[in-house]
């Protein structure tokens, strides 16, 4: 398979500006950061989790407490499409009980995934309520799942690809648009 | 398939190399460092989850692990049917005292009526040396063995690994003291060849008739096995010990008084001063209190023998998912390239 890139969505400077009106939406909308949590979905939704977490210290000064989600055993399509899956360790410190969690995570397509995160949350115990972030929603979805936050709404086809770049994992920082030529 | 970003996170770190994918678990000895070192780490996850309220996970939804032990057992068999109920597989018992080997039916008329019904693996364990391998020579599923004759007991020795590891950091270059009956045990020999691939040194302590100079043609390059006679020579500068039940069942003679035993070949606090300060002891169980070890040993801080358990379900839930968890198994009989165009796609 080839990709080919077709435009860039994001560069460097508006992820973070988009990060620091995510980060006031959810204060806002919360009434504050006092029973909040950010959970992390591996890999990419893991350091969104901590620049929001960050973000949001800037803004009233408190540590919001976050997790990572590792969601590969809850997954309902191992069957398909992993010929060898590797388990990455989720690390959620403290009780998620009838805290208010964000999800975060970098794309919204299909929904499965986040699907798959709160089957592992309820795992962990009883959370008041679950939202849902996301840096991009590219539509597509196959379940009755939408997001609460959302940093960009981007039109895509099938054959595309929305790859997002992060220094932490990928030593460069932008969002794409690619395409996939057979 | 439908590529997207958000299924990326199946797919690996890029620069984690991720060894071929076992079809069956025969034993230790024909592994690679990289195979073992990438199975102790995906038992992480599974430590987790054991101390999760809620311990019962779908992956397995569907599946089902067949539970062929030929000879008895209780931890064994209780450790990989809670592991695969709690990755949400059904199981199938078989249990030699109530089955129909003994009405004479052979061992595979009795492997292929259970493979008949159609379950996704088969865990078996058996008396003589070889039979797992025997019946994953003549059968499609996985196989996995837990426990054949005095040959191998791999997911023991992984189970043992994985508490080392987590005690120590590492598995490379201890000291390891195996004392005991280690003639009869298949656990010493899938320790040996586990730990012996990480560069341990090993000193076999035991009666000179269970501690036979052919073990030493184990060690794999690299690894030292030295056999002595007194436990306390093979005690001095461990790092790890592990003690090894007196198997009566497998002595044909009464080679030696229990209460020789016990005086000479005890695990007591006085010999394990002989050891590293921080040397932990281990025990694959059932454990013989006031036998082969002290109560006051098998008790006390360096003992790991509850840990073992825990992590035994950890590393039997990992090897399960690593073998049937996810695409049919005929996947990992393709070619390399093809399976990483798979995995690109997947991305």
């Amino acid at each position: 398979m080839r990709v080919v890139e077709k435009s860039q969505l994001m560069s460097a400077t508006e992820i973070d500006r988009t990060i620091q009106r995510l980060a006031h939406e959810i204060v806002e909308k919360s009434g504050g950061t006092s029973n909040l949590g950010l959970i992390g979905i591996r890999r990419r939704g893991v350091p969104l989790a901590q620049r929001i977490v960050r973000a949001m210290r800037g803004i009233d000064g408190v540590q919001v407490p976050v997790g990572t989600l590792d969601i590969t055993l809850y997954r309902d399509d191992l069957s398909k499409v992993a010929p060898h899956p590797v388990l990455q360790s989720s690390d959620i410190p403290f009780p998620v009980d009838d805290k208010d969690l964000i999800l975060t995570d970098d794309v919204l397509y299909t929904g499965r995934t986040v699907r798959a995160a709160m089957n592992g949350l309820f795992d962990l115990g009883r959370p008041q309520s679950i939202r849902l972030c996301v840096l991009i929603d590219r539509g597509h979805r196959e379940l009755p799942i939408e997001a609460s936050f959302v940093g960009r709404h981007v039109q895509t086809s099938d054959t595309e690809i929305i790859e997002v770049r992060l220094t932490e994992v990928d030593r460069e920082e932008r969002v794409m648009l690619v395409e996939r030529v057979s | 398939m439908s590529a997207s970003p958000d299924r990326a996170a199946l797919t690996t770190f890029p620069g984690t190399p991720v060894p071929q994918r076992l079809h069956h678990m025969l034993g230790i000895e024909p592994l690679t460092v990289e195979q073992i070192t990438f199975l102790l780490d995906q038992s992480k996850p599974f430590q987790e989850i054991q101390r999760h309220p809620l311990k019962k996970l779908a992956t397995l939804r569907g599946k089902t692990v067949a539970l062929a032990f030929f000879e008895p057992s209780t931890r064994t068999r209780i450790s990989f049917g809670t592991a695969a109920a709690r990755l949400g597989s059904d199981t199938m018992n078989l249990q030699a005292e109530v089955s129909s080997l003994r009405k004479g039916e052979s061992l595979l008329d009795t492997a292929r009526t259970l493979d008949a019904m159609k379950p996704d693996c088969i865990v078996m364990r058996h008396s003589a040396s070889g039979a797992a391998e025997f019946v994953a020579r003549r059968l499609e599923i996985p196989v996995i063995n837990a426990g054949d004759g005095t040959h191998e007991h791999p997911t023991q020795a992984l189970l043992d690994a994985l508490t080392i590891r987590d005690r120590r950091g590492s598995l490379e270059g201890l000291n390891v003291a195996i004392l005991g009956d280690i003639l009869h045990s298949r656990v010493a020999r899938s320790n040996l060849h586990l730990l012996g691939k990480f560069g341990c040194r090993f000193t076999l302590g035991g009666p000179a008739m269970w501690v036979p100079r052919e073990l030493e043609s184990l060690a794999p390059p690299g690894c030292s096995i030295r056999r002595v006679a007194r436990i306390e020579q093979a005690l001095e500068g461990a790092d790890v010990i592990i003690v090894l039940r007196v198997q009566q069942e497998r002595q044909h003679e009464s080679a030696l008084a229990l209460a020789e035993y016990i005086l000479l070949y005890q695990l007591t606090p006085e010999r394990l001063r002989l050891a590293r300060p921080e040397a932990l002891v281990l025990h694959p169980g059932p454990m013989i209190r006031g036998l082969e070890i002290d109560p006051a040993v098998a008790d006390g801080p360096q003992s790991c023998v509850l840990e073992q358990v825990t992590n035994g379900l950890a590393v039997r839930m990992a090897l399960l998912f690593e073998l049937i968890g996810s695409a049919q198994t005929e996947s990992s009989a393709v070619a390399p390239a093809q399976a990483k165009d798979a995995a690109d796609a997947a991305r």
